[in-house]
């Protein structure tokens, strides 16, 4: 297991930032009611933010949220010397879209930039990559972005994949700190599961050909074309209920602590049932465990940092540990363990 | 563990299911409306109370309740 630890690096402040238009699941009429019903309880979505047609994209969110952040912790922009974007939904094959963001946020020419392409597990991954740098370089501040429209793939025509994913994104920005709380990460990898959340076609592997957007029913209720994202969530749940609770277990035991030593246990938002059970297997109590899935779905990278401005910006003033978990497409997990200090987490931005 | 805390168990997660429906020799296709949704509550459930979790060619290799009980308590005996 990849376990390690980061000294002198404190999170500062987390902004999200979601499209404006809103679908529900309650009026997803591919499927019966009664599907729907047993739909909405098991995977917790209720509502999800959409860009639709809006043209929005994941950097225009993270950028929206990168600023509402800066202003609100009033950051000089001449201080962010490194910028990293974690996403599945860049805005081009190339360049990287962080290299774009930066020039869109008026950010120096001094500041680092590169992308990150992970999923579910991409905050805590994120937060490793961005945390190591700051704390090896002494860099003053960085900004970490993360998001995806995974909306806008899955055709409503999968009942498999299109009332699980919302749009977001979120930026979280974090400073070189010697007072700061050593922060421990354990970060997995299996990539034997690499088919169980995929879109086959249009990368290199498998280039766009006219059949990549011909529509095939796989089975009733499941129709989508191959280069649309593809969801095996039998194989999903197995994977997290399994290897999730093992490396938090794992997690417990390298750094003596356990559920009575964190204020908040944040997991990413796939899906309620998978959530609860890692939950109950953890013996977390409800209360110490958020979820933003009824509100907006799963959001991949930005479902963590969107859950903690969403639902607990009023309790963080004062000193917060947290434990965070993103697991899911690669496969990919990771786990980190926190604290911070006056968190600032201004309102959820609307585009 | 015993088949009727069990059956009691599963009753409990499918409201739609009439009281007194579920019997040992239940078929589970015979669930109205079963599916992968199905499928991924019964493997939640048993993974919470028995510690036991199934994959889902194994949830599709039994046919009965009483089938799903024997291979629940055979796996929570036979750890692998």
């Amino acid at each position: 297991m990849a376990s390690f630890s980061i000294n002198n690096v404190s999170i500062k402040g987390i902004a999200g930032a979601v499209p404006k238009e809103e679908l529900s699941n309650w009026d997803y009429t591919h499927i019966t009611e009664q599907e729907r019903k047993l739909l909405i309880k098991t995977t917790g979505v209720e509502k999800r933010r959409m860009v639709g047609k809006s043209g929005i994209t994941t950097t225009d969110l993270c950028k929206a949220a990168a600023e509402k952040l800066l202003e609100a912790t009033n950051t000089s922009k001449d201080d962010i010397q490194i910028l990293i974007f974690v996403s599945q939904t860049p805005d081009y094959f190339l360049p990287a879209s962080s290299i774009t963001l930066q020039n869109r946020l008026g950010l120096p020419k001094t500041c680092m930039a590169f992308d990150i392409n992970l999923g579910c597990s991409g905050y805590v991954y994120g937060l490793s990559a961005i945390s190591s740098l700051i704390s090896v370089g002494k860099f003053k501040k960085a900004l970490l972005l993360c998001g995806d429209i995974s909306s806008a793939g899955p055709p409503e025509e999968d009942k498999s994949v299109f009332p699980l994913f919302g749009d977001g994104g979120t930026a979280t920005l974090l400073e070189y700190d010697e007072t700061a709380a050593t922060m421990h990460f354990s970060n997995q990898s299996d990539g034997s599961g690499y088919e169980a959340i995929i879109v086959r076609e249009g990368g290199m592997r498998k280039p766009f050909t006219v059949d990549s957007f011909t529509m095939v029913e796989k089975e009733k209720g499941i129709s989508r074309a191959s280069r649309n994202l593809e969801l095996n969530g039998m194989a999903v749940f197995n994977f997290s209920v399994t290897e999730v609770p093992k490396n938090i277990a794992e997690f417990f035991s390298t750094t003596n602590t356990g559920p009575d030593s964190y204020d908040y246990f944040v997991m990413h938002q796939a899906n309620l049932l998978m959530n609860e059970t890692i939950r109950k297997k953890m013996k977390f109590p409800p209360e110490k465990v958020p979820y933003t899935l009824p509100k907006f779905g799963n959001t991949s990278s930005a479902s963590i940092p969107l859950t903690i401005v969403s639902e607990l910006h009023d309790k963080v003033a004062g000193e917060v540990s947290w434990l965070l978990s993103g697991f899911g497409v690669g496969l990919s997990w990771a786990t980190v363990s926190l604290k911070t200090k006056g968190l600032i987490c201004p309102e959820i931005v609307e585009l | 563990m015993d088949i009727n805390t069990f059956i009691q168990q599963l009753q409990g997660e499918f409201e739609d299911i009439p009281a007194g429906f579920l019997k040992p020799e239940t078929k589970i296709s015979d669930i109205e409306g079963w599916g992968s949704m199905h499928a991924l509550i019964v493997i939640a459930l048993i993974d919470t109370e028995y510690g036991v979790t199934l994959k889902g060619d194994e949830l599709r290799k039994v046919s009965s309740v009483q089938e799903l009980y024997d291979m629940v308590v055979n796996l929570k005996n036979n750890p692998e």
